[in-house]
C-alpha cells in the first residue's frame, strides 16, 4: 500500500472543503425531516414484524411464553416505537458522523460543530444541525407546536366539564383526553424553555462560540418530535386511562395505548438527560475568560440547576417506565401486589422524578424574570448572591420532597412530618425571588414593556401558586386537597402561571436577538391582558372547587359546583383565544411583517445582546474578555460589560496556548 | 422587616418621602382587615366543615395558614404595586436607577422572616397530626398506624373496586353493604383496601382520605361530631368510571346505627356466608370467584357491584 503524503483531513484554514468532496447534494438527497420520516416508517414495520415473531403472531409459536403472555399487541407496538425512533435518527444522519469515522471517511465538520457549507438558509432547520442557535429555533417552533396541541385537549376537558350531568364525551374518551393533555404537557414542557432559550442563549451569555456537544444538543431535539408523535399515537391505540402519573395496577392492566404512555415518556426522559448534560458541561467549561461564577448572568444559574436536576432525575423516570413496559409485557412483577412486587414502588419511582420534575418546570420561570426585571428597571439585580443561593437551595432540597405527593397513600406515617418539613424549608429559597424582585422594583425606573408585563404577570400568578403549595404541604390540610381541584389550581398556578408567562416574557424579550425581528407590541399588549385575566380567572374559582370536594380527573361533579365549572370553563375558552392571539402574533411578525429589530432595544446589558442579531455564525469573532457583570446599572464609569475585541496575547496569556488556537479558528 | 426597610431609606440619606414606611402603613390594615376577615367571618365556614374532629383540626389547620399566608401575600402585593405606581419610567427620563446590589439586613431579616413562618408552620402541622385528639387528622397511616384514638374504635372496611366503595363490618359478622352508615361521637378506624387498583376513598365531610391499595391496609381514624348526609368520592384516578365512582353515607346517632348494624347483620346472614372471611387484604383473584358464587346463589351482580343500589335495609 502506498503511503499517503498528503493526511486526510477534514478542516482546511477557516473550515474550507476537504480534498476530493463534490458540490453540496441537492436538498431531497441529504438527511433531513423527509429522510428521518421516511427511516422512521421503515423502522416501525421492521419492529412490528419482530414483535409479531416474538409473540408468535406469525404463525409460528412463540419460543417465549412470558412475551406470548402479555397483549398480542404489546410486542410488535413497543418495538415497533423503538425501531421508527432508531430509523428516525439514522433518516436524520445522526449516526453518520459516527459511522463515517469508522469507516475511515472524512468529518465534514469544522472546528466549532458547524458543517462548512450550513451557515444559512431555512433548509438547515429541517436537518440535524449541529448548530446550536439552529437547535434553539427548531425547539422554539416544535414548543409552540406542543404546547398548542396539549391545549387544546386541556380546551376539551373544560367542554365536558360544562356540565355535571350532560355529557359530550363517552368516559373513555374523557379519559383519554385527560392523560393526552397532562402527560404531553408534563413530558414536553419540562424543555420549554431550556431547550429554545438554554440552547439559544448560554453559549451567548457565557461567550463561547459553541456548545460542548453539539451532537448530544440536537439528539436531544430530535427525539421530542418522535416521542410528541409517539404520545400522540396512542389515541389510535385506545389511550390510556391512568393520566400522566400512570400508577402501577392501572397502567400494567390498560390496554395497548399504556405502551405509547410509557415508551414517549422514557424517550423524553433520555431527551431531557441529554439537554442538561450538555448545558452543565458547557456552563462549566466554556466560559469566556472573566466570565466567573459572580458575573454569570441569573438565566444560566437558572439553567444550570435545572441541567443538574434532569441529569439526575430523569433517568429515574427512564428506569420506572421500562419497569413499567416490562411488567406490561414480560410478566415481571415490579409493581404487582399478588406477585410480590409493591404498587408502592412505582410511586415513589414515579415521584422521586415527579417532583423534581416540577422543579425543572419552575425554575427556568424564575431565571427569565430575573433576568428581564433588572433591564426593564435599569437597575442592578438585587441581592444576586440570595438569588443564586436560592436557585441552587430549591434544586438540592427537590430531592428531598418528593413523598409529599404520597402523604394519604399509605406510606409509612412517621415518614409525613420529616417530608412536610422539607417540604416548607423548600419554600425558603423559593421565596427569595421575591425577595430579589421587591428588591429590584426599590427605587427603580421601570419600563412597562410586553416583557415586564408578562414577567410581573408570572410574580403575581406564581405568588398565588407558592402559597397554594405551602398549604398542600401541610399534611392535615393535605388530606382534604390532595387529589382535588386544589392540586390542579395549585400547579395550573406555578407551571402555566409561572413558566408559561414566564416563556412569553423571554420570547418577547428575545424574539430580536435570535430572530431578528420584534414581536408586534401591541397585539402582545392585548395577549398579555387577555391572558393574564382569562389565566386567573380560570383557575383562581378552581382552589374552592377543590375545597368544595370535587376531585381531579372526573366527569361527573356536584351540582352546586356547576357555577364555578362553568365560570371556570368559559374563562378557559377566553385563555385560548389568547393564546391563538400569540400564535396569530408569532406568525405575523416572523413570516408576513417581518420588522427588523437588528440591534438592542432593550438596552441591556447582557453579553448576549453586544453581539448583532441574530448573531454570527460563530457568535463572537474572537473569544471575548469579560469585564464586569452585566446587572452594573446605574453604576458610574461601569466598565463595559466585554472587551469583543481584546488585543492579541490578552487571550492567549488568559486561556493558554490551545485555546488561543481554537479561538482563532 | 418593613421597619428596616424604612430605616433604610431613611439611612440611605436621602430627603424623599419614607416609601418603606408608607408601605408598612399601607399594609398594615389591609393584613389586618384580612386576617379578620378569614379568621371570624369565612373562618367557620372553611373546608372541610367540622363535622368530624378530622375535618375540624384540618379546618383549624387551614385558619391558621390562612392568616400567615394573608399578610405575607399582601405584603409581596402592598409592595409591588406601590413600586410599580411610585417608580414606574417616566416619559423622557433615560437615566439608569440607583446601583442598589443588595443590602444584608433586608437580605437576613427576610430569611430569617419566612424561616420562622415555615418552620413554624411545619412544627404546627406535626402537632396536629401527632395529638391523640387528632388521630392523623383524618389521613391514611398504611397498615401501621402510629397516631391512634384513645378507646375502641368502631372498625369499617372500606373495599374499593373498579367502580365501587363497600363497605364491611367486621364486629357486625363481617357482613357487606354498599351504605355506608356510621355512630357519632365514636372512634371510627377505617381499613381501607382495594381489590383491583389503587383508588381512594375520600370521605370529604368527615375529613378522610386514604388511598385504596391492592393488597394493603390503609387505616384512618375519625371521630364523627354531628349528624348528617357524608359524600364519599374516589380520589385516585382508576380507570373509565372514575368520574362515577362517587357514594353518600350517613351518620347517626348510636342508637339508629346500632339497630341498623343488627338489622343488616340478620338479613344479609346468608350472604356472609358466601364471602370470603373478613381480612384485611384481599385477594383479587379471588373476586371471580365470589362472582360465581353470588351467580349461583341468584344474587344480582356485575363488575363491582355486589348489590342493587336498593340494599335490603335503609335506615
Amino acid at each position: 500500500m502506498a503511503i499517503e503524503t498528503q493526511p486526510e483531513r477534514a478542516q482546511g484554514a477557516g473550515g474550507g472543503q476537504p480534498l476530493g468532496s463534490s458540490a453540496p447534494r441537492p436538498w431531497w438527497r441529504r438527511p433531513a425531516i423527509h429522510t428521518a420520516i421516511l427511516g422512521a416508517v421503515i423502522g416501525y414495520l421492521l419492529g412490528h414484524q419482530l414483535g409479531d415473531w416474538l409473540t408468535g403472531a406469525t404463525g409460528s409459536p412463540s419460543q417465549y411464553p412470558n412475551i406470548a403472555l402479555s397483549d398480542s399487541e404489546d410486542w410488535p407496538i413497543v418495538l415497533g416505537y423503538l425501531l421508527a425512533v432508531v430509523g428516525w435518527l439514522a433518516g436524520l444522519g445522526v449516526f453518520n458522523s459516527i459511522v463515517g469515522q469508522m469507516l475511515g471517511r472524512p468529518n465534514h465538520i469544522n472546528g466549532n460543530g458547524l458543517p462548512a457549507h450550513e451557515t444559512s438558509g431555512l433548509a438547515r432547520y429541517f436537518r440535524y444541525s449541529l448548530d446550536h442557535k439552529v437547535v434553539g429555533i427548531q425547539y422554539l417552533v416544535g414548543m409552540i407546536i406542543y404546547f398548542c396541541t396539549a391545549g387544546l385537549f386541556a380546551m376539551a376537558i373544560r367542554t365536558e366539564l360544562l356540565s355535571p350531568v350532560n355529557h359530550v364525551f363517552s368516559s373513555q374518551v374523557y379519559i383519554e383526553l385527560v392523560g393526552e393533555h397532562g402527560t404531553m404537557m408534563m413530558m414536553l414542557m419540562s424543555s420549554v424553555i431550556l431547550g429554545p432559550f438554554g440552547n439559544y442563549l448560554v453559549p451567548l451569555m457565557i461567550g463561547s462560540k459553541r456548545v460542548a456537544f453539539p451532537r448530544v444538543e440536537a439528539l436531544s431535539f430530535w427525539l421530542t418530535p418522535m416521542a410528541f408523535l409517539i404520545l400522540l399515537s396512542g389515541l389510535m391505540l385506545g389511550g390510556f386511562p391512568f393520566g400522566w402519573t400512570g400508577y402501577a395496577p392501572l397502567s400494567i392492566q390498560s390496554t395497548v395505548g399504556a405502551d405509547s404512555y410509557a415508551f414517549a415518556f422514557g424517550l423524553m426522559g433520555v431527551s431531557i438527560v441529554l439537554a442538561g448534560f450538555n448545558i452543565i458541561v458547557t456552563v462549566i467549561c466554556y466560559r469566556a475568560p472573566g466570565m466567573r461564577w459572580s458575573r454569570l448572568p441569573a438565566f444560566v444559574w437558572a439553567m444550570m440547576t435545572t441541567a443538574f436536576l434532569m441529569v439526575l432525575a430523569a433517568p429515574v423516570l427512564v428506569g420506572g417506565m421500562y419497569m413499567l413496559l416490562m411488567d406490561r409485557t414480560a410478566q415481571t412483577a415490579f409493581f404487582e401486589d399478588q406477585l410480590g412486587g409493591s404498587s408502592y414502588l412505582y410511586e415513589n419511582l414515579f415521584w422521586f422524578f415527579g417532583h423534581p420534575e416540577v422543579y425543572i418546570l419552575a425554575l427556568p420561570g424564575f431565571g427569565i424574570v430575573s433576568e428581564i426585571i433588572p433591564v426593564m428597571c435599569r437597575k442592578p439585580l438585587f441581592a444576586y448572591k440570595v438569588m443564586a443561593a436560592g436557585m441552587v437551595g430549591v434544586g438540592l432540597l427537590s430531592f428531598f420532597v418528593w413523598q409529599h405527593h404520597l402523604f394519604d397513600s399509605g406510606i409509612n406515617p412517621d415518614m409525613r412530618p420529616l417530608f412536610m418539613l422539607t417540604t416548607e424549608l423548600i419554600s425558603i429559597p423559593t421565596g427569595f425571588i421575591y425577595l430579589v424582585a421587591l428588591g429590584t422594583f426599590w427605587k427603580a425606573k421601570i419600563r412597562f414593556t410586553v416583557p415586564m408585563l408578562f414577567a410581573l404577570g408570572m410574580y403575581f400568578n406564581f405568588l398565588i401558586g407558592g402559597v397554594s403549595g405551602v398549604f398542600l404541604s401541610d399534611v392535615p390540610a393535605d388530606t382534604t386537597e390532595h387529589g382535588s381541584f386544589f392540586v390542579m389550581a395549585h400547579f395550573h398556578y406555578t407551571i402555566m402561571g409561572g413558566l408559561i408567562f414566564a416563556f412569553m416574557a423571554g420570547l418577547y424579550y428575545w424574539l430580536p436577538k435570535m430572530m431578528g425581528v420584534k414581536l408586534n407590541e401591541k397585539l402582545g399588549k392585548w395577549q398579555f391582558w387577555i391572558m393574564f385575566i382569562a389565566f386567573n380567572s380560570t383557575f383562581l374559582p378552581l382552589f374552592a372547587v377543590g375545597d368544595a370536594g370535587q376531585p381531579r380527573r372526573v366527569f361527573e361533579y356536584a351540582t352546586n359546583l356547576q357555577g364555578l365549572n362553568d365560570w371556570a370553563s368559559i374563562s378557559s375558552f377566553v385563555l385560548g383565544f389568547s393564546i391563538l392571539l400569540f400564535v396569530i402574533n408569532f406568525v405575523y411578525s416572523t413570516v408576513i411583517v417581518r420588522d427588523r429589530e437588528t440591534g438592542n432595544p432593550w438596552q441591556s446589558r447582557g453579553l448576549e445582546w453586544q453581539v448583532a442579531s441574530p448573531p454570527p455564525a460563530e457568535n463572537f469573532d474572537q473569544i471575548p474578555v469579560v469585564l464586569s457583570g452585566p446587572y452594573e446599572y446605574g453604576v458610574k464609569d461601569a466598565p463595559p460589560v466585554a472587551d469583543l475585541h481584546p488585543p492579541a496575547g490578552v487571550l492567549s496569556a488568559a486561556i493558554g496556548q490551545s485555546a488561543a488556537v481554537r479561538a482563532e479558528a | 422587616m418593613a421597619a428596616s426597610v424604612a430605616e433604610d431609606a431613611q439611612g440611605s440619606g436621602q430627603a424623599g418621602p419614607n416609601h418603606g414606611l408608607r408601605i408598612f402603613l399601607i399594609w398594615l390594615p389591609v393584613a389586618v382587615i384580612a386576617d379578620w376577615l378569614l379568621w371570624f367571618v369565612y373562618g367557620p365556614h372553611m373546608p372541610p366543615g367540622q363535622m368530624s374532629n378530622s375535618a375540624a383540626s384540618q379546618q383549624f389547620d387551614v385558619k391558621v395558614m390562612s392568616v400567615l399566608a394573608a399578610p405575607v401575600m399582601a405584603f409581596v402585593l402592598v409592595a409591588g404595586a406601590y413600586s410599580l405606581i411610585v417608580w414606574r419610567h417616566r416619559e423622557g427620563d433615560d437615566e439608569d436607577g440607583p446601583a442598589i446590589f443588595g443590602n444584608v439586613r433586608i437580605q437576613t431579616t427576610w430569611i430569617t422572616v419566612t424561616a420562622v413562618i415555615v418552620l413554624f408552620l411545619a412544627g404546627f402541622g406535626t402537632y396536629e397530626l401527632a395529638w391523640p385528639g387528632f388521630a392523623g387528622a383524618g389521613g391514611g397511616e398504611g397498615p401501621a398506624p402510629i397516631w391512634k384514638p384513645d378507646g375502641k374504635p368502631l372498625e369499617v372496611q372500606v373495599i374499593a373496586q373498579q367502580w365501587r366503595f363497600t363497605y364491611r363490618y367486621p364486629q357486625f359478622g363481617g357482613f357487606e353493604t354498599s351504605d355506608l352508615v356510621l355512630p357519632i361521637g365514636q372512634p371510627i378506624q377505617f381499613n381501607v383496601t382495594s381489590l383491583d387498583v389503587i383508588h381512594s376513598f375520600w370521605a370529604y365531610q368527615l375529613g378522610v382520605k386514604a388511598d385504596a391499595n391492592p393488597g394493603v391496609n390503609n387505616v384512618a381514624y375519625t371521630t364523627a361530631r354531628q349528624t348528617g348526609s357524608i359524600t364519599v368520592r374516589c380520589a385516585e384516578l382508576c380507570g373509565l368510571w372514575h368520574g362515577a365512582m362517587f357514594d353518600y353515607g350517613k351518620v347517626v346517632s348510636v342508637g339508629t346505627f346500632q339497630s341498623w348494624a343488627h338489622q343488616t347483620e340478620t338479613q344479609l346472614a346468608a350472604v356472609t356466608k358466601i364471602l370470603p372471611p373478613y381480612a384485611t387484604t384481599y385477594d383479587p383473584t379471588v373476586v371471580p370467584q365470589i362472582n360465581k358464587a353470588m351467580a349461583k346463589a341468584g344474587i344480582g351482580g356485575a363488575n363491582g357491584y355486589y348489590y342493587p343500589p336498593n340494599d335490603p335495609v335503609q335506615p
